[in-house]
């Protein structure tokens, strides 16, 4: 009885001893990948946060709006969270690498998703860095043309412009991750549709004066002229 | 560029229908081009003027009336074509001892009149013609004389491009007299009165030269041509003189064309800056340039103007446009149009000082490119009517010489403050 005992504790440390000697090669293997992987992120980053700089990466998110979305909330500089950013990611992908050579079933399927999403997430921050950017642009320019064209409330057009491109940029987003696609198609139709509904109104019957001045200063030449000042630029 | 390539340039830019009416044309003299687009109103008076102008200063020599047209759908260049010389002989007794061509294109609807003027100087230099002028279509007041003071300059004095002067009413031409005059005075040294020109005179070389440098190809270069060609007669060292026209009518580009006007005129102001850098950063001071006739006249009776609503366009700008500014100005001076912004109409002054640094910090903010340079040129109108306020103010009951003093008094407060601008230019390198 002892000595059976005794035979399967060995049987069981050798057991152990055997898929320990199996499973160190690939530990080495997925410590030198995450070793090698670091050092390779590292590099990324520090060549991308010097194009970035080179390119005034951060003038550009400042004028999409998204540096000082990150300075409330505490977080560095565009520049910095892309370069940070690209270093996980990268990183990550090395990691998930060398998790694969370790042979755990069930787990290489999850890491192939997560490569698969990648392509995804990436289209997805180019989509909103570039959306942003033209929110930003496009809400500025109808700023500008009504103050020009004398405008009452311009900083509302301004921001009504602002907050329909924003909205059409997440729900792009959103679908792009997948996440809760019907779910953000069918409160974007809401949202948007009860934005143009309200201006509609809003315009109609509250603008109701407003849109038969523009009108008769579009399409009635003697009104236009009577309310002109006698002033040439040039 | 040399001339045989410009050639070539020109000839796939042309029409071949035009190109085979300049053919027929042959040599000429003197060209008179005319930029149309939509004018049958004034054409028909213009052409007739300008054909009795050449006629009576300058019957040998051959002459040639180019029209070129941005697609006018109410028969304008028709109306050019279809009038006559012999139009004009009855009524003024006139005779030209040569064959006065007239010729009508139609070329590309572009910004500003910047494609009609490139067809017209590349017509200058197929047709090898001395002396070109151009002529505003718009001139409801235009006389035969204006063809000789224009043209004489050139043709009969050696000089490369003759600017216009007129009689206009004091109020007339305020981007002129509050921003382009004083800051192309100041920054390029010579004292043009009206350096975007609606008419003006040019020698074959300098069209030829011009038509090879200008980056027509670009978006930007086609809009405000007229100043650019002025700017490029300056820092290319060619003869410059200014000649007396007459009286121009104030009706021809209204106030409601305010931002457009201003990107047209200021906005290739501000691109031109860069390239002409090494040539406006040495200039010190300004000297006049030779002129025929007044420099300037001012027409006084009263006109009515809405100031309050410049004024309240200046107020609105200020507040709605506060986050634009702080891009572009710097904080004291946005400060500072802030506070006048406050003030009520009685007490509210925008002064000289002010709309300088005002000017040289939208300047250098566009040649950084703090946001897109057309908002930045947009942004400028509201602060501009503000300025224009306090310029009617200042000189509502002024007779012309308080009108010009006022103006000088405005230019050698950009002359003074260049350092400032240079400065700013220097810390953006």
């Amino acid at each position: 009885m002892r000595e059976m005992i005794v035979s399967e504790l060995v049987q069981a440390v050798h057991e152990l001893a055997r898929g320990f000697a199996h499973y160190l090669p690939r530990l080495i293997a997925l410590l030198i990948l995450a070793f090698v992987g670091w050092v390779i992120a590292y590099a990324v980053k520090v060549i991308l946060r010097s194009i970035l700089q080179l390119i005034k990466f951060d003038k550009l998110s400042e004028n999409t709006g998204a540096s000082q979305l990150l300075s409330k909330a505490a977080l560095p500089t565009a520049t910095e969270m892309v370069s940070r950013f690209v270093f996980w990611v990268t990183w990550l992908g090395f990691i998930m690498l060398g998790v694969s050579v370790l042979g755990i079933l069930g787990l290489q399927e999850q890491i192939s998703r997560v490569f698969l999403f990648l392509p995804r997430l990436f289209v997805a921050m180019f989509v909103l860095f570039f959306g942003l950017l033209a929110a930003s642009f496009f809400s500025r320019a109808a700023l500008l043309a009504a103050v020009n064209a004398n405008m009452p409330s311009a900083r509302i057009v301004s921001l009504a412009v602002r907050s329909i491109i924003i909205v059409f940029v997440f729900s792009i987003v959103f679908e792009e991750l997948g996440l809760a696609e019907q779910t953000m198609l069918v409160a974007f139709g809401i949202a948007f549709g009860a934005l143009m509904f309200g201006l509609a109104i809003a315009f109609g019957i509250g603008g109701r004066n407003l849109a038969q001045r523009f009108l008769e200063q579009k399409f009635v030449r003697g009104k236009r002229e009577e309310n002109e000042d006698e002033l040439s630029p040039l | 560029m040399t001339r045989t390539e410009l050639k070539l340039e020109d000839e796939t830019f042309l029409t071949d229908d035009f190109l085979r009416q300049l053919i027929n044309v042959g040599e000429v003299d003197i060209l008179v081009g005319l930029p149309t687009h939509n004018n049958a109103k004034t054409v028909g008076s213009v052409v007739d003027t300008i054909r009795n102008g050449i006629l009576r200063g300058f019957p040998r020599e051959r002459a040639v009336i180019i029209n070129a047209d941005r697609g006018s759908r109410d028969g304008t260049p028709e109306l050019v074509t279809s009038i006559s010389i012999d139009d004009a002989r009855p009524a003024s007794n006139l005779y030209a001892l040569r064959t006065l061509h007239s010729i009508s294109t139609t070329c590309a609807n572009g910004p500003g009149s910047g494609v009609a003027l490139r067809t017209i100087m590349a017509a200058a230099e197929l047709l090898r013609a001395k002396a070109c002028i151009v002529m505003s279509p718009e001139s409801a007041s235009l006389q035969p004389q204006w063809i000789s003071n224009l043209l004489d300059p050139i043709y009969r004095g050696g000089f490369d491009l003759v600017a216009p002067t007129y009689r206009r009413h004091k109020f007339d031409g305020l981007v002129m007299t509050n921003l382009l005059y004083p800051m192309v005075r100041a920054l390029y040294g010579l004292r043009i009165r009206e350096p975007y020109m609606p008419e003006f005179g040019f020698s074959g070389r300098f069209g030829s030269q011009f038509l090879g440098q200008n980056g027509w190809n670009d978006g930007n270069s086609s809009a405000g041509v007229e100043l650019r060609f002025t700017l490029a007669a300056i820092t290319g060292g060619y003869g410059i003189c200014q000649s007396f026209l007459g009286e121009k009518d104030h009706t021809e580009r209204r106030a409601a064309d305010l931002v457009p006007a201003l990107r047209q005129t200021v906005g290739a102001l501000f691109s031109a800056l860069e390239p002409d850098f090494s040539v406006w950063s040495t200039v010190a001071g300004s000297k006049p340039v030779p002129t025929t006739g007044s420099e300037q006249e001012f027409l006084l009776e009263p006109t009515r103007v809405n100031r309050k609503r410049l004024r309240e366009m200046f107020s609105t700008g200020v507040a709605e446009l506060q986050s634009v500014f702080q891009a572009i100005l710097s904080p004291s001076t946005l400060a500072e149009l802030q506070r006048i912004a406050r003030l009520g109409d009685e007490e509210f002054r925008y002064p000289a000082e002010l709309w300088v640094r005002t000017v040289y910090e939208f300047a250098a903010s566009y040649q950084k490119s703090v946001i897109s340079r057309d908002h930045i040129i947009q942004a400028l109108a509201p602060l501009f009517r503000g300025r224009v306020f306090t310029f009617l103010s200042e000189n509502r009951a002024g007779s012309a010489n308080d009108v010009e003093s006022n103006i000088e008094v405005l230019c050698l407060e950009f002359e003074r403050l260049k350092p400032y601008l240079l400065q700013m230019w220097k810390s953006r390198e």
